[in-house]
C-alpha cells in the first residue's frame, strides 16, 4: 500500500528537483514513443535537446533560441502572477494576437513616416490591446461571476477570426498584389523590433529579461507580490489581510494581458514581420506550460522558456532531418507539463510504501 | 433494560485526558442526554461508541455482548448510527442518490427512493427523495442524514448537537420524530448544551466535566440552573474584579444588520452595543448564531452601512480591514488555519499579514522583511510560541501555539479596539490562561475588547459585561458581575428569543 503523507514544511530539495525529474521522465517516455514510431530514440532525443546548442549548425540555432524563448518568457511571467493568485488566464494566445493587431495598426497607419516615437507608441498600444482583451474575462468575472478560464479561452478564437479578417481586409498590404497579409513591419525602420537580427536580438528579448527581474523583485519584496501569493494560498486569509479579491483579479488579468500583447507586438514587428492569417504559433498556450515548468518563479520561467524554445527548434530539426511528425513534438511538450504536475506531489507529500491505513 | 453499558472508558491525548473512567448505561428506548461544556469530552466519547476512536482502557457492552467496534462500519453493523453535526452530503446529487452512496450494497435507486418515502412518512420527516441536496435547507439536509441512519434500523441513534443549525419549527419536527423512535424502542444519545431542549426531550442525562462523569439527573425534574452548575462545576463564579472607571466609548454598533453572506451564514439583525475603553464585553452563544459574521463586519471583511460601525464618533462601517487597522481596530477570527493565518506561509509572512499597517512593515509598497522578522520574533518571545523559529510555516505549529501567535500578533499591535472570536478554542489550560491574562492586560491598558466565545467560564472570568448572540440577534448587554447562571441560561438558550425567531423564520 502506498501512502501519501503531508509534509509539515514543503521540501526545498524537491521543489528544485521535480522540474529536472520531469524533464528526465519526458525524455525517457518520449524516447519510447519515438522508438514506437520507428526512430532511434537516442538520436531523436539528442536531435531535439542537444543539436540546437552543440551541432555544427548551432551558430544558426542559438539566436533562434532567443527569438522563440522571449515571447514564451514574457507571456509566462505575466501568467505566473495570476496562476499564483488563482486567476486562470488561459487566453494569452488571444491577448497576444490582439496586442499584435493593435500595435501593428499604429505602425501601418503611420507608414511610411520615419519617427523615433513610432515603435514605442506601437509597444504601448500593443500592451493596451492585450490588456483590453484580458479585461473582458476580468470584468465578466468580477461583475457576473463568470469563469475566466472559459471566457479567456473562447476569446482566443474570436481573436483568431479578427486576425484573419485584418490580414485579408483592413490591414492587407495595398502594394501586396492581392496577397493576404500586411506590409512587412520588420523592414520599416521606425517600426521594427529588431535590434540585431543575425544575433537574434530584438526588443522582446530585452523586455523579457526586464520582466523577469521586475517579477522577481515584486514577488520577493513588494506587498503586491505578497498579496498575490496569499490570495492563491488562502483566499480567506487574504480577505482578512485586506486584499480586495476583485481588484486582484483585474490586476492579474491586466498584467498578463498587457505582457502577452507586448509579446505579440514584438513578434509581429520582428520575427514574423507582418500581420498574416497565422503569424501566431501558439506561444500563448505554450507559455502556460512554461509558467508551470518554471514553478511560477521568474528565474524558473526563464530557464523553462529556454527549454521550451529548445524543443521548438529541436522539434523542427527532427521534423526536417528525421521526418518526425510535428504532432510528436507537441506530445513531448504536453508530456513535460503532465510529468511535472505528477511529480509535483513530492514537494508537499512524502511517499511511504507499506504500513497500514 | 440496558442497551449499552459503558464501563471505565478512558482516552488520553498528548497533554489532555479526554475521557477519564467514564461509566454509564443507556436503557433501551430512552432518550439520554450527554451534557457538558466544550472540551468536556463529549465528542471523544461518542466517537468511541461509533468506532472512530479506540479507548485506552475500559469496555462497552451492547445487549450483554462485548462491544469494541474497530471502525464505524462495525458499529453500524452492530446497530449504532450517528448523525454528525456537519453533514457529509453531495450537493449535486439528489436525496436518494446520496443515501444510496452511503450504503454497503445499495439496492436500485428506485427502491431506495421508495424506502426513503416510507421512512419519511412513518416518522413524520417530510423529504422528497428526488430533490437535489444543494437546494435543501439545513434542516432538510439533516433529515437526509437521519433517514440514512434510520434505514439501517439502528438500536442506538447518536445525535451530535442536532439543533444548532435548525429553526425552531424544524426542532419541533425533529423532537416529534425522536419521541416516536424512542416509543418504538430505539435508544437515542442526545448531545447538546442547550438545557431547555434537553429538559423538554430527554428522560435521563449524564453530565461530563473535564473528561469525567460528574453526575446524572432526570432533566424533566431538574432545573436548568442545577444542570448548568453540574456542567460547569462551581467554577462559574464571577471573579472579583476591581471597580475601575471606564474611559470614553471606543466602539459603537448602531442597529448593525447584514444579510447572510452565504447559504449557511447567519444574517445579523439590529445589533446595537457600545464598548468603552478599558472594558471587556463578552459575547456568548452557540456557534453558527452569527459569530463569524459579527467578527467579519467588525474586522472589515464584510462591509456594512457607514453608520452601523463607529469608532469613537467616526463611522467606519464602509471601510476595508486595513483602514480600520490604521484607526486602531484589530481582530482575530476563530479559524486559525486559512483565515487568521495562511498555513503554508512562514510566521514572518503571517506577521506581515495583519501587522503591515500598524507596525509599518513596508515602505512605499516594498516589504521590510527585517522588520517583519523582528515583529514575528517579538510575538514568538512575548507569547511563548513554541516553534523552531520564525521561518517555520504556520501549519507546522500546534493549534495552541498558532493561536498564541495569532492573538499575540494582534495584541502586540497595541490596538485601541480588539475583537477576538474563540480566543482559547482547542488551547491547553496553561496557554489559555496566558491568553486571557494578555486580554485583561490589554484592557487594563485602555483598549476596548470584545471577546466572543462559547466558553461561559472564560467569559465570566474576563468580561465586564455579557451579552448573548442568538440567530444573529444580540441580547442587551448586562454587567457580568452578579449575573446568575439562570439568567445566562435564559440569555443563551434563547427561551425569550424564540418568539422573535418564530416571526421571521
Amino acid at each position: 500500500m502506498i501512502i501519501l503523507e503531508k509534509r509539515a514544511n514543503p521540501s526545498q530539495v524537491w521543489a528544485f528537483a521535480t522540474p529536472v525529474l520531469a524533464v528526465v521522465l519526458t525524455m525517457i517516455v518520449g524516447g519510447i514513443l519515438f522508438a514506437a514510431l520507428g526512430k532511434n530514440p537516442f538520436v531523436t532525443i539528442r536531435t531535439i535537446f542537444l543539436d540546437p546548442l552543440f551541432s555544427e549548425f548551432a551558430w544558426f540555432y542559438r539566436p533562434q533560441l532567443m527569438i522563440k524563448g522571449a515571447p514564451l518568457v514574457l507571456i509566462a511571467i505575466g501568467l505566473s502572477f495570476g496562476f499564483r493568485a488563482g486567476v486562470w488566464n488561459i487566453g494569452a494566445e488571444g491577448q497576444y494576437i490582439m496586442g499584435a493587431i493593435f500595435g501593428a495598426a499604429v505602425g501601418l497607419a503611420l507608414y511610411p513616416m520615419e519617427l523615433r516615437l513610432i515603435f514605442p507608441a506601437m509597444v504601448i498600444t500593443g500592451a493596451f490591446g492585450g490588456f483590453l482583451w484580458a479585461m473582458i474575462p476580468g470584468l465578466l468575472r468580477v461583475k457576473f461571476g463568470t469563469n475566466e478560464i472559459l471566457v479567456s479561452l473562447m476569446l482566443v478564437y474570436v481573436a483568431e477570426q479578427l486576425l484573419a479578417s485584418m490580414a485579408l481586409g483592413a490591414m492587407r498590404n495595398p502594394d501586396g498584389m492581392g496577397f493576404p497579409g500586411s506590409r512587412n513591419l520588420a523592414q520599416y525602420a521606425s517600426a521594427t523590433s529588431w535590434i540585431n537580427e543575425s544575433a537574434g536580438m530584438h526588443w522582446g528579448v530585452v523586455t523579457a529579461f526586464i520582466a523577469v527581474i521586475f517579477a522577481y523583485v515584486t514577488l520577493a519584496r513588494h506587498m503586491f507580490g505578497f498579496q498575490v501569493r496569499l490570495a492563491g494560498q488562502s483566499p480567506r486569509a487574504a480577505a482578512f489581510a485586506g486584499v480586495n479579491p476583485q481588484r486582484l483579479v483585474l490586476i492579474c488579468l491586466g498584467v498578463s494581458g498587457a505582457l502577452a500583447g507586448m509579446a505579440g507586438l514584438f513578434e509581429v514587428a520582428g520575427p514574423a514581420g507582418q500581420i498574416s492569417i497565422d503569424f501566431n504559433v501558439g506561444y500563448g498556450f505554450t507559455a502556460i506550460i512554461v509558467a508551470f515548468l518554471g514553478r511560477l518563479h521568474p528565474v524558473g520561467i526563464l530557464l523553462a522558456g529556454g527549454l521550451m524554445a529548445l524543443t521548438y527548434i529541436g522539434g523542427e530539426i527532427a521534423q526536417s532531418n528525421l521526418g518526425l511528425p510535428g504532432a510528436a513534438i507537441q506530445l513531448l511538450q504536453g508530456m513535460l507539463l503532465f510529468f511535472l504536475l505528477a511529480v509535483d506531489v513530492l514537494t508537499n507529500y512524502r511517499i511511504r510504501i507499506g504500513g497500514t491505513a | 433494560m440496558t442497551l449499552l453499558s459503558l464501563q471505565g472508558l478512558t482516552k488520553a491525548y498528548p497533554g489532555v485526558v479526554a475521557n477519564d473512567d467514564v461509566s454509564f448505561d443507556i436503557k433501551k428506548g430512552e432518550i439520554h442526554a450527554l451534557l457538558g461544556e466544550n472540551g468536556a469530552g463529549k465528542s471523544t466519547l461518542v466517537k468511541t461508541i461509533y468506532g472512530l476512536v479506540n479507548p485506552d482502557a475500559g469496555v462497552m457492552w451492547l445487549e450483554n455482548n462485548i462491544f469494541a467496534p474497530a471502525e464505524p462500519r462495525a458499529a453500524r453493523a452492530a446497530g449504532v448510527a450517528m448523525v454528525f453535526q456537519h453533514f457529509s452530503l453531495f450537493d449535486a446529487l439528489n436525496v436518494a442518490e446520496n443515501i444510496a452512496l452511503g450504503m454497503e450494497s445499495p439496492p436500485p435507486l428506485r427502491e431506495v427512493a421508495e424506502r426513503v418515502r416510507a421512512v419519511s412518512d412513518q416518522y413524520g420527516l417530510p423529504l422528497d427523495p428526488d430533490r437535489t441536496v444543494g437546494d435543501l435547507s439545513a434542516g432538510e439536509r439533516q433529515r437526509v442524514e437521519i433517514i440514512r441512519c434510520l434505514l439501517q434500523d439502528p438500536k442506538l441513534l447518536i445525535m451530535d448537537e442536532p439543533t444548532s443549525v435548525l429553526t425552531p419549527q424544524e426542532v419541533d419536527i425533529l423532537f416529534q420524530t425522536l419521541r416516536k423512535l424512542s416509543a418504538e424502542g430505539t435508544s437515542i444519545l442526545y448531545i447538546s448544551h442547550k438545557l431547555e431542549e434537553i429538559r423538554a426531550l430527554c428522560e435521563r442525562a449524564t453530565v461530563l466535566r473535564m473528561g469525567k462523569v460528574v453526575g446524572g439527573c432526570d432533566p424533566r425534574e431538574t432545573s436548568a440552573r442545577d444542570m448548568a452548575e453540574l456542567m460547569v462545576g462551581s467554577a462559574l463564579q464571577v471573579p472579583e474584579k476591581p471597580e475601575k472607571p471606564f474611559g470614553d466609548v471606543a466602539l459603537t454598533l448602531a442597529k448593525l444588520s447584514a444579510p447572510a453572506p452565504h447559504q449557511f451564514g447567519t444574517a445579523l439583525r439590529d445589533i446595537s452595543l457600545s464598548v468603552r475603553r478599558g472594558e471587556i464585553l463578552g459575547i456568548g452563544g452557540v456557534a453558527g448564531n452569527g459569530q463569524d459574521e459579527l467578527v467579519a463586519s467588525l474586522s472589515g471583511e464584510m462591509k456594512v452601512a457607514r453608520e452601523m460601525v463607529q469608532m469613537g464618533s467616526e463611522p467606519v462601517g464602509h471601510l476595508p480591514p486595513n483602514a480600520r487597522r490604521a484607526r486602531g481596530l484589530c481582530a482575530a477570527p476563530e479559524e486559525r488555519n486559512g483565515h487568521a493565518a495562511a498555513p503554508d506561509m512562514t510566521l514572518i509572512e503571517n506577521a506581515l499579514l495583519t501587522g503591515n499597517t500598524r507596525k509599518k512593515l513596508s515602505l512605499r509598497g516594498f516589504v521590510k522583511w527585517d522588520s517583519a522578522r523582528d515583529f514575528a520574533d517579538e510575538v514568538i518571545t512575548q507569547f511563548d510560541v513554541r516553534t523552531p523559529g520564525a521561518t517555520s510555516t504556520a501549519r507546522s505549529l500546534s493549534g495552541g501555539n498558532l493561536q498564541k501567535f495569532v492573538i499575540g500578533r494582534e495584541i502586540m499591535q497595541n490596538p485601541d479596539i480588539l475583537v477576538i472570536n474563540q480566543p482559547t478554542w482547542g488551547v491547553d489550560a496553561a496557554a489559555a490562561a496566558a491568553i486571557r491574562q494578555a486580554i485583561l492586560d490589554l484592557a487594563a491598558g485602555g483598549a476596548a475588547v470584545i471577546v466572543i466565545s462559547q466558553d461561559l467560564d472564560e467569559l465570566m472570568e474576563i468580561s465586564d459585561r455579557f451579552a448573548a448572540l442568538n440567530e444573529g440577534r444580540l441580547s442587551d448587554p448586562r454587567p457580568a458581575r452578579g449575573l446568575t447562571i439562570e439568567e445566562i441560561g435564559l440569555m443563551l438558550g434563547g427561551a425569550h428569543d424564540l418568539e422573535v425567531a418564530h416571526v421571521d423564520a
